[in-house]
């Protein structure tokens, strides 16, 4: 229990003194995550919408198949992206390989199939009670299946800090297509990997302690939304 | 799918804009190299002290991916790195031999130490590492082995041969390997009581001892080099191969030479450079 | 039924749901200016045939013929209205039916005028109350100037003050020369709205009569015994 108090108090003191190397790590966190999640929206809101309002054949099993992908390990999503993004790979020239943007990308595919397959669900399930409504004053599919989400924005919100957490607690992604490097691709959850391996571990423990209460944070955030969204009734 | 034609429209220029703002970050900072070298060089603080002042000297940054010796030349490869600098004589040989790289050059070296408890219910203590090895075959005593293909796995196979003992899994019972990093290594052994083989570097910043001491060290035979070598741009054209030479040459100069010796953690030094060193 | 100018005509349709047959060769055609009530017991069709004649549900069999391609609207029991202000709801019901921007706003405040809700029109379209939600519904469906009006028990959730609201509007809409296809349970409601009434039984038309003929005339055996309350819920 020991490590853990000292813990608390070396997390305590790294937020206090606003070490400008947590800062920093902090940051570049929150903006590889935060785009993560704009792109993963971006296309998961769109493709969500269109797999719950399309008619297609296949459609099952297009579902059945993104349903799987929500368990996709951040290691294999991170070894993918490696492979794709190395030299020796086929998008090897972009040079994207240890950079942010490599981040981004890994995070993304990551929280792409949460994005869209919780927006499926939402669409189908508010479309079941209001398409008809929607199509006799003529609304298309896609027009449809944006209405109900604006009409179901905080469930939509709660969707997207979902995605958010998912992408800023992984740590297997973004270790391998980010390599870790100190002051360019090292985040949170990487330099927890790094002072646990080096057996620094009430260092580990106060940066996960700062992690926790990032991520607590948005939850905090997602309680006071939804309670606002039953006051806004 | 039922997107119009205008929403599939907004969606292509959306994605156009990430790619284009995801390019131009990447280029953002083009005065650096990517240099791949070992968890062990990294985790013993070497490159937070020898990086800046390369980069005052010239203004490059070289950003370290740190991974096991066979990942790192592997790296090399695939053209992921831009320079070399690992542990492993033999395969660093091979590595320039095969192609990949321009020329190997010894920088410095550090050693191995063999950890095990203070107790030491082995009796090991002593200095040479080849007759402590065969005491722990011998009496069956907990080994951790880092067993990840990194250069000090290599090393510590090649003193278990050295001893007699071909295949230490096979020939002893807690051989344990764990495939893992030196620091997790040495957590495992920590909290096992088990004996360890580690360099002195991870040793010295390693916080989390319990009851492990240092039970042989300053056998020769422990010394460790390390090489760096430049990816050959012939094999991959893109590598920024004049900066990377750039690093390579202010390592094994005097300046770079000094700036290793003067990297020390409690007063001890880690790395002794010998880049002049004849058959290094 | 009265041979006023066809708009909607279904013939022989038939919808089936997996093994369900919710409407069984129904052969109608609504006129211009006709007002018809469809009634029956839950179950019988009359959603289905509702839904078939707007153009929501496709026929499994036979056919739907548009004669006159009028604008449409649909009132549905309970109005699905989005969680937004009940002037958005307005607006996004006129941006959808295509109206351009400029009379977007004149039409979205002449329908609340004429239901009596422009005072409301800020407040959240969900805190109305019942007849409130269903008078925005009306006036939704008014602003886009539809001629044929589908109604689908409007009144079956409200109480008699909100009935009476909705009821008067309808007739009002009529009056101006909207067409009307209504459901309703109750049929005194026919009786005082209709020009003529349709009975569904299991998803087959029984009888369509111009109103004092189908309360009046001797019906088809089913019909008679709706009417005088025999039927059982099946």
């Amino acid at each position: 229990m020991n490590d853990f108090g000292a813990s608390l108090a070396t997390a305590s003191h790294l937020i206090f003194n606003a070490d400008a190397a947590l800062l920093r790590i902090v940051g570049l966190s929150l903006a590889v995550s935060g785009s993560a999640c704009v792109f993963a929206a971006l296309f998961g809101l769109a493709g969500g919408a269109a797999l719950a309002v399309g008619r297609f054949p296949g459609q099952r099993i297009v579902v059945l198949l993104l349903n799987t992908l929500l368990a996709l390990p951040s290691v294999v999503v991170g070894l993918v992206v490696y492979l794709l993004l190395s030299r020796a790979g086929p998008l090897g020239e972009l040079g994207l390989l240890f950079t942010p943007p490599a981040m981004v990308i890994a995070q993304t595919i990551l929280a792409l199939p949460l994005v869209a397959a919780l927006t499926r669900q939402l669409v189908a399930d508010a479309l079941r009670g209001s398409g008809d409504q929607l199509r006799s004053m003529g609304a298309g599919p896609m027009t449809r299946a944006a209405l109900v989400l604006v009409h179901d924005r905080w469930s939509l919100l709660t969707l997207l800090l979902t995605a958010f957490g998912r992408a800023i607690s992984e740590v297997g992604a973004v270790m391998i297509v980010g390599g870790n490097i100190d002051g360019v691709t090292r985040v949170m959850t990487t330099t927890i990997a790094l002072e646990t391996s080096k057996g620094d571990l009430p260092l580990a423990l106060a940066l996960g302690i700062v992690l926790l209460l990032v991520v607590g944070a948005i939850n905090v955030l997602i309680a006071l939304v939804q309670r606002l969204s039953k006051e806004g009734r | 799918m039922a997107m119009s034609s205008t929403r599939r429209r907004w969606v292509a220029a959306l994605a156009l804009i990430g790619c284009g703002a995801i390019g131009a970050a990447a280029h953002a900072q083009d005065k650096f190299i990517v240099m791949s070298s070992t968890t062990s060089t990294e985790q013993s603080g070497l490159f937070g002290h020898l990086l800046p002042a390369f980069m005052k000297e010239t203004g490059i940054q070289v950003r370290v991916v740190a991974q096991g010796t066979g990942q790192a030349l592997d790296m090399g490869r695939r053209g992921d790195a831009d320079v070399v600098f690992v542990h492993d004589k033999v395969a660093e040989e091979k590595f320039v031999a095969d192609g990949w790289g321009l020329k190997r050059t010894p920088v410095m070296y550090n050693d191995f130490v063999l950890i095990g408890p203070k107790a030491d219910p082995a009796k090991a203590a002593g200095k040479d590492i080849v007759t402590a090895l065969g005491k722990l075959a011998a009496a069956n005593a907990v080994f951790v082995s880092r067993g990840d293909k990194s250069g000090t796995h290599a090393a510590e196979l090649r003193y278990w041969k050295a001893a007699a003992v071909d295949a230490p899994a096979k020939a002893f019972a807690n051989y344990k390997e764990c495939g893992c990093g030196m620091g997790p290594a040495l957590n495992i052994a920590a909290s096992t009581n088990a004996y360890v083989m580690s360099d002195r570097g991870t040793w010295l910043s390693f916080k989390n001892r319990a009851d492990l001491g240092i039970v042989v060290e300053g056998d020769t035979k422990l010394f460790n080099q390390y090489g760096v070598i430049v990816v050959n741009p012939a094999k991959h054209p893109h590598a920024k191969k004049d900066m990377a030479q750039q690093f390579a040459d202010w390592v094994v100069s005097p300046a770079g030479q000094q700036a290793i010796a003067g990297y020390k953690i409690g007063g001890e030094q880690l790395f002794f450079p010998n880049a002049n060193e004849a058959g290094r | 039924m009265s041979e006023a100018g066809p708009l909607i005509e279904l013939r022989e349709a038939s919808v089936r749901y997996r093994d369900v047959t919710a409407l069984d060769g129904v052969s109608l055609r609504v006129g211009r200016g006709q007002r018809i009530a469809l009634i029956g017991s839950n179950g019988s069709g009359k959603t289905t045939l509702l839904r078939t004649l707007h153009g929501l549900q496709r026929c499994d069999a036979g056919e739907r013929i548009v004669h006159a391609d009028v604008p449409q609207a649909m009132v549905f029991q309970r109005p699905f209205l989005l969680r937004l202000s009940a002037w958005s709801n307005m607006l996004i019901a006129l941006w959808l039916a295509g109206v351009p921007a400029r009379e977007r706003i004149d039409r979205a405040r002449d329908a609340l005028r004429r239901v009596g809700l422009l005072e409301q029109r800020t407040r959240p379209a969900r805190a109305l109350s019942g007849g409130q939600q269903q008078r925005l519904a009306l006036a939704r469906a008014w602003s886009v100037l539809p001629q044929l009006l589908f109604l689908d028990e409007p009144t079956a959730s409200l109480d008699p003050a909100a009935k009476q609201e909705v009821e008067d509007l309808v007739m009002e809409f009529a009056a101006e020369g909207m067409t009307v296809v209504m459901s309703t349970h109750n049929l005194g409601q026919a009786k005082r709205l209709a020009t003529d009434v349709v009975y569904l039984e299991g998803g087959r038309l029984i009888a369509a009569l111009p109103t004092e003929r189908f309360f009046t005339e001797r019906l088809p055996d089913a019909a008679a015994r709706f009417l005088k309350g025999e039927t059982t819920w099946q």
